[in-house]
C-alpha cells in the first residue's frame, strides 16, 4: 500500500481524483495481484453476507449458546416503529440493525468481522440502514467498505484492532471511527472531512476498556456495537456540518496506542476485571463454569503438566 | 505492517463469535494441518497460552481449533461440531492450559502425531481480526502469517541452498515476498520459509524437495480449499 497514516490516504485521493472507496481498491488490486473486479466482487460478497446477518439477527432466533443473550434487536426495532423514540427512526434503527448482527455473531451465525468479530454490528448497522434510507445501491455500498477497510489499515497497522491488545477502544473504536469515516464519504464528504471524522469518532472511545462478562463476545459487547453505530452516526453529521478533529487524527491513533498499551491485562479481554468482575459478572461466570468440564467425547482438558482438571 | 491488506480488515467471513479466538483459531488449526499433510492426524494435543487459555470455552475456541485441525475455512457451519466429527473421523484432541506468557495473549502450540506421519509442532499467536502469525514450526523460530502461498523447506544448512530454492522458484514463474532461515546449528537442521505471491505447482515442490540437502517439504496454502 501507498499510504501508513491517515493524513497520506486523503492526500493520495485529492491528488488522484479519487475517493477513499476507489483508492482503496485499486491499491487492494495491486498490491494482491488480482484484478479489480475479482477484488470488487470479493468485498461485495461479504456485504451480501452483512446484510443476511441484519436480516438473521431481527428474523431469527439469536438466543446465544449461553443463553445469556438473544433478542435485543428485534425489541429495539419494535420500539423504533411503535414509538416516538428519543434518537429518532433513522438513528435507531442503525442502532437494530447492529444489535442483530453481532447477536448473530454470538449466537456463532455467520457475520464479517469489521475488522474483529466483536465489532461486528457497526459497519452493517450503519450501512444497511443507510442504503435503505437513501436509495444508495449495492456498488455504492462495496465502495464504502473498501474505504472503511482503508481506514482500518490505518488503525490496525499503527495501533490495534482487538480487545485483547488494545481494550474495546481498539475494537469497538476502530469499527466506529471505520463506519464514520466511510458514511462521510458516501454522503458526499471530501477525503479530508471523512478523516476528520475518523478522529472525531476515535477520540469518544479512548480508554473504553475490555470487560466481557465470562469472557464471551456479549455483555457488554452486543450493546456496545448497538451504542457505536449511533456514535458512528453522530460524527459523520459532525464532520460534514465542518467540525474538525483539532487533534489530527493519526495523533488521535497514536493516543489509542498509548493508553491501551497503558492498560492491566484485567481490563484487557481476560474477563478478571471491569464488568466481568462485578458480583453479577462473577455470579454469571460460576453458572457458566462451575460446573464442570463441556463433556464431548474424546475430549479431555488438562492441566500444564497433563493432569485432568477437577 | 501487521496488517498486509483490506480484507484482514473487512473480513473474513466467519461463524462468530470472535475474530481472535474463533477465525484465528480455525486458520491456525488449519496451517498445523497443511503442514501435517493429507492424513488426518490420529492425535492432536493442543497447549493453549494467556486469553486462550482463559476463555476459550465460552468464545468456542477449542471447536474452532478443532474445525481448522479438519481444514474447515473460517466460515464453515460444521465449526459448530467440529468436536464431534473430529471423534467421529478417528481423531483424538487433547487440550491443556498453561500459564505461562507466551508473547502475545492468544496463542496456542499444536502438536499433531499419527496416520504415518512424523509428528509435527507448530506455535502460532492469533492477533486480531482473524489474522495469524506462526512463531514456531519443529523447534525453528520463524515468521509467517499463512496470508501468502507458504512454502516451509526442510534442509541441511550448507551454502547456496537459498540460492537454490530462489533460482527454482524464479525458474517456475514464482516471485517470493518474504523468506526467513532459522537453522539449529551451523551445517545442522535448517528450515526454510518462503512466502510467495503464486502457489508454486506439485511439479516445483517435487523438485524443491529433490534438491541436495534437503530433506522434507510442506506446503501450506489457505487461499482454496
Amino acid at each position: 500500500m501507498r499510504f501508513t497514516t491517515l493524513e497520506q490516504l486523503a492526500q493520495l485521493s485529492e491528488t488522484e481524483g479519487l475517493t477513499i472507496g476507489e483508492l482503496m481498491l485499486k491499491e487492494q488490486a495491486a498490491e494482491s495481484g488480482r484484478p479489480e473486479h475479482e477484488v470488487f466482487r470479493q468485498m461485495a460478497d461479504y456485504y451480501g453476507v452483512m446484510k443476511e446477518a441484519v436480516r438473521r439477527g431481527l428474523e431469527e432466533d439469536t438466543r446465544s449458546r449461553s443463553g445469556l443473550t438473544g433478542g435485543d434487536a428485534r425489541r429495539v426495532m419494535a420500539h423504533a416503529e411503535s414509538s416516538d423514540s428519543n434518537l429518532g427512526y433513522v438513528a435507531e434503527r442503525a442502532m437494530a440493525y447492529a444489535l442483530a448482527v453481532s447477536e448473530v455473531n454470538a449466537s456463532m451465525g455467520r457475520i464479517v468481522a469489521t475488522p474483529t468479530a466483536g465489532s461486528c454490528g457497526i459497519i452493517p448497522g450503519v450501512f444497511v440502514s443507510s442504503q435503505e434510507r437513501f436509495g444508495w445501491s449495492d456498488e455504492t455500498m462495496t465502495y464504502g467498505l473498501f474505504a472503511a477497510g482503508a481506514i482500518g489499515y490505518v488503525i490496525a497497522n499503527n495501533s490495534f484492532i482487538s480487545g485483547a491488545e488494545g481494550g474495546c477502544q481498539a475494537e469497538v473504536g476502530s469499527a466506529i471511527g471505520m463506519a464514520a469515516g466511510a458514511l462521510t464519504e458516501l454522503r458526499g464528504g471530501s477525503p479530508w472531512q471523512a478523516l476528520h471524522a475518523v478522529g472525531l469518532a476515535l477520540k469518544n472511545s479512548l480508554g473504553l476498556i475490555c470487560d466481557p462478562v465470562g469472557g464471551l463476545v456479549e455483555i457488554p459487547c452486543i450493546v456496545r456495537n448497538g451504542f457505536g453505530a449511533v456514535t458512528a452516526l453522530a460524527a459523520a453529521d459532525m464532520a460534514l456540518a465542518g467540525v474538525r478533529s483539532v487533534i489530527p487524527s493519526d495523533e488521535v491513533v497514536q493516543v489509542m496506542l498509548e493508553v491501551g498499551s497503558a492498560m492491566p491485562e484485567k481490563h484487557r479481554e481476560t474477563a478478571k476485571g471491569g464488568l466481568a468482575q462485578t458480583p453479577t459478572g462473577k455470579r454469571i461466570m460460576q453458572q457458566l463454569y462451575g460446573k464442570g468440564e463441556r463433556s464431548a467425547g474424546a475430549v479431555k482438558t488438562v492441566n500444564s503438566e497433563g493432569e485432568a482438571e477437577a | 505492517m501487521r496488517f498486509k491488506d483490506v480484507f484482514s480488515i473487512i473480513g473474513p467471513s466467519m461463524v462468530g463469535p470472535s475474530s481472535s479466538h474463533t477465525a484465528g483459531a480455525v486458520r491456525l488449526g488449519r496451517v498445523a494441518r497443511k503442514m501435517f499433510g493429507a492424513n488426518l492426524p490420529e492425535q492432536a494435543e493442543l497447549i493453549l497460552y494467556g486469553s486462550f487459555a482463559d476463555t476459550y470455552k465460552g468464545h468456542g475456541t477449542d471447536l474452532a481449533l478443532v474445525g481448522g485441525l479438519l481444514d474447515f475455512d473460517t466460515d464453515d457451519p460444521r465449526i459448530r461440531d467440529s468436536l464431534r466429527i473430529a471423534e467421529q473421523a478417528g481423531m483424538s484432541v487433547i487440550f491443556a492450559t498453561a500459564s505461562q506468557p507466551a508473547g502475545h495473549p492468544n496463542t496456542v502450540t499444536i502438536r499433531l502425531r499419527g496416520g504415518g506421519q512424523p509428528e509435527q509442532s507448530m506455535t502460532g499467536a492469533s492477533i486480531g481480526g482473524g489474522n495469524v502469525q506462526i512463531s514456531q514450526v519443529n523447534g525453528f523460530d520463524v515468521r509467517f502469517t499463512a496470508m501468502y502461498p507458504t512454502l516451509l523447506v526442510y534442509h541441511r544448512d550448507r551454502k547456496g541452498m537459498v540460492a537454490d530454492i530462489s533460482r527454482l522458484l524464479s525458474a517456475g514463474n514464482v516471485n517470493i515476498g518474504h523468506m526467513d532461515v532459522d537453522r539449529k546449528s551451523r551445517s545442522g537442521d535448517a528450515l526454510t520459509v518462503v512466502e510467495t505471491d503464486e502457489a508454486p505447482t506439485p511439479d516445483m515442490l517435487a523438485d524443491l524437495e529433490r534438491l541436495p540437502d534437503v530433506t522434507r517439504v510442506s506446503f501450506v496454502n489457505l487461499r482454496n480449499g
